[in-house]
């Protein structure tokens, strides 16, 4: 760092990390209202050198806000941590799939930014680290298809949703039957759909609705076992972190996407 | 909470301006119009107005009718609209076979090729389906029951097709969305399959249509939208062929200041064969005639075919015969008291064989006492034979339209302050409930 610049109040001067502070926002963003945020007409229109710079160096500075001159990408986008919070989830698996290109989406414009900045600091601090992440501010609930073409995915990510208890707000609720055939569009045959909450009746909700699609089925025991990404749902989001602390219970619910049966 | 009604599509409970509707049998055998609450039909074959029959005991349309359609064979027809109500007619004696109560206002509606079942959309993004099956003839009027197969979350659903293979269930959408699904056997578990999206438009899509091809394998798609474009889509992979730039060739595209007004797209209809389609555009006095080139890809404008000053289409029909039936109009205009205002013309000539030689005939605009049937089809399809002064208002009734769709369906930008404004007062109001 250069002498003359000034310290961010943002940023924490030990760890040079974003201070989660500055970033605090409205607990709940309602998912229904209109966007004030700009939507890719396609997913070829996904700017990846924008999110992926050391693995899509822009030539170009024009084109950047275009679709990459091709239109395709060589390289795609294969997890989505849908409603990301703060980013934990996507910190810690950035390491463990070096070469995986992950997103976060997140509703909530300053919790957005937040992990922005937290993806930068850490990118200037283990450099070569952490280029595979990024976060987009969106409503997944109605933008999925502008940014993933179909079967691209081969994980999706639900943790610790807002429960939207009220059985009038359940249509919020970001698992639903209707939602889920749009997740089976982006996902690949073979893909994964991880969910986990610390809310019982949300638990049974999204469990019901994975169990009576027919585009899912449940991972076994054994399988849940051998996924190193399993543990990672309560020990690696800050939501985890903040039910394990208090000592409450989870309830997860993963499945894998598969192909549509003969007889339907 | 109360901030959800503004929100959610489900907008000011006062009576909204709706555009004049037309849908004309396949074979030509009727015409229906749609004003406002208003369902009229002729029975053209009959050369009479049609009485419809319904004993449902309720009313017949009790507010705005959105949409209605002739099936593919043109046995049944069905109505729906603001009145959350879905009518499903048989046009052998036009009489009413089901009504169908929906829990939200009804967008679109579309019957499945067979004739087996209605889909319909409502405002709030879903799409449900209603089984016709062996509930011909003389069987007691159910209470239907529909059932959810799909959803465009939190959405307006602008348009809703079979396409004419039956294989797929076609949504489009206020976000600029067209879903193709897959329609399955059992549609009452779901339409959960989805085949493609065709992204690409860049505003509303107001409108869906299918080329005319020997056989349909090829999966074309067309559809037009508040963008001023017409696209011409593979719906198998979602991939966009062509756009159409119609609202730039007609020169109605308009910038006052740093704002571009875009004039949308409001109905596409193609002919049994042929590669005419034509397309009604907001603010169009007259309608565009587009060439669409299948082998290469291509939509090219053919021609302009303008009327006048006081015919901006508010929507199309066609029929086997060659013949494109328009209509102009609106209900509502000054409030729920004045009824509406609709004016019919027919654009003839259209080609009607396969056979390139016969392509000569360009289309021509019929004299009102040329149409079939003659004045007492306008009579009866536009409420009576307008006055000079009638004919004048039309260019507000459109106008008026025209508003009333930008309103419902393009996103409203606001400022930081007015949004700080807008929750602040959705706040009193909850606050008052
Ligand atoms: C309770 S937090 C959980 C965050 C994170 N997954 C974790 O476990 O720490 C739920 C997050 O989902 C976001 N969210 C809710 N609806 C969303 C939507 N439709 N699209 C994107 N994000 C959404 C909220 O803003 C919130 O940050």
């Amino acid at each position: 760092m250069s002498q003359n610049n000034r310290p961010d109040p943002k940023m924490n001067k030990s760890t040079h990390l974003p201070r989660k502070r500055f970033y605090r926002a409205r607990a709940h963003s309602n998912p229904l209202s209109d966007s004030h945020f700009p939507v890719p007409i396609t997913p070829s229109h996904v700017d990846y050198s924008l999110h992926y710079p050391h693995f899509f160096p822009s030539n170009d500075v024009i084109s950047t806000h275009q679709a990459t001159s091709s239109g395709v990408h060589s390289k795609k986008i294969q997890f989505a941590d849908i409603g990301c919070g703060f980013g934990g989830l996507l910190v810690n698996l950035a390491t463990l799939f070096p070469e995986t290109l992950m997103i976060g989406m997140e509703l909530r414009d300053k919790v957005t930014e937040y992990v922005r900045e937290r993806i930068l600091a850490l990118r200037k601090a283990n450099l070569g680290q952490y280029q595979n992440i990024s976060v987009v501010r969106t409503n997944s609930m109605k933008y999925i298809p502008n940014f993933f073409e179909k079967g691209q995915l081969s994980k999706m990510f639900f943790l610790f949703p807002d429960p939207h208890f009220k059985e009038k707000n359940h249509r919020r609720r970001v698992i639903s039957p209707h939602l889920l055939d749009e997740y089976a569009y982006t996902l690949e045959v073979g893909g994964i759909i991880y969910t986990i909450t610390d809310v019982e009746e949300l638990g049974e909700w999204m469990k019901a609705c994975l169990e009576g699609h027919p585009l899912f089925e449940a991972i076994t025991e054994e399988e849940l076992k051998a996924d190193p990404i399993v543990s990672l749902l309560i020990s690696a989001t800050e939501e985890g972190q903040k039910v394990a602390r208090n000592g409450g219970q989870t309830f997860q619910a993963v499945y894998r996407r598969i192909a549509v049966s003969e007889e339907e | 909470m109360a901030e959800t009604a503004i929100e959610e599509g489900e907008t000011n409970k006062e009576m909204e301006v709706a555009p004049a509707l037309i849908a004309v049998h396949p074979l030509e055998k009727s015409v229906a119009v749609a004003a406002g609450a208003e369902l009229r039909v002729f029975d053209l074959e009959g050369d009479s107005p049609v009485s419809l029959l319904d004993d449902s005991g309720g009313p017949l349309h009790a507010d705005s009718i959105r949409a209605i359609r002739f099936g593919a064979k043109g046995r049944l027809f069905a109505s729906a609209g603001d009145d959350k109500l879905v009518k499903i007619w048989t046009t052998d004696s036009w009489r009413c076979l089901h009504t169908v109560c929906s829990e939200k206002r009804v967008s679109a509606v579309a019957i499945s090729n067979d004739g087996l079942f209605v889909c319909f959309a409502d405002k709030f993004g879903v799409v449900w389906v209603v089984s016709l099956d062996g509930e011909e003839g003389n069987q007691p009027l159910v209470n239907k029951k529909a059932a959810p197969i799909l959803a465009h979350y939190c959405s307006i659903i602008t348009s809703l097709e079979f396409s004419p293979d039956g294989r797929f269930i076609i949504s489009a959408d206020r976000d600029f969305k067209i879903r193709v699904t897959i329609f399955p056997k059992k549609p009452f578990k779901g339409a959960h399959e989805i085949q493609s999206f065709c992204l690409g438009h860049t505003e509303f899509v107001s409108c869906l249509a299918f080329p005319c091809t020997p056989d349909y394998s090829q999966g074309f798609l067309l559809s037009g939208g508040g963008d001023s474009t017409v696209r011409l889509w593979d719906m198998t992979s979602g991939s966009l062929l062509h756009t159409c730039e119609v609202g730039v060739q007609a020169e109605l595209v308009e910038s006052n200041g740093d704002e571009v007004c875009h004039p949308a797209v409001t109905a596409i209809c193609t002919f049994p064969v042929g590669s005419l389609i034509a397309v009604a555009i907001q603010s169009l006095h007259g309608v565009m005639l587009l060439n669409c080139d299948l082998s290469s890809r291509i939509l090219s404008v053919a021609k302009v075919v303008s009327m006048g000053d006081i015919f901006i289409a508010t929507s199309l029909g066609v029929s086997s015969a060659g013949r494109l039936w328009m209509i102009t109009g609106a209900s509502n205009i000054l409030g729920p008291n004045f009824t509406s205002l609709a004016r019919v013309k027919v654009l003839a000539g259209f080609q009607m064989s396969s056979n390139p030689e016969s392509s000569e005939n360009e289309p021509v605009m019929l004299e009102d006492t040329d149409i079939p049937g003659g004045e007492k089809v306008l009579e009866k399809l536009q409420g009576s034979l307008l006055s000079a002064k009638e004919e004048k208002a039309l260019a507000a009734a459109t106008e008026a339209v025209k508003m009333a769709m930008r309103n419902l369906l393009i996103k409203k930008q606001y400022s930081e302050d007015r949004r700080e404004l807008r929750k602040k007062s959705r706040n009193d109001r909850k606050l008052k409930q």
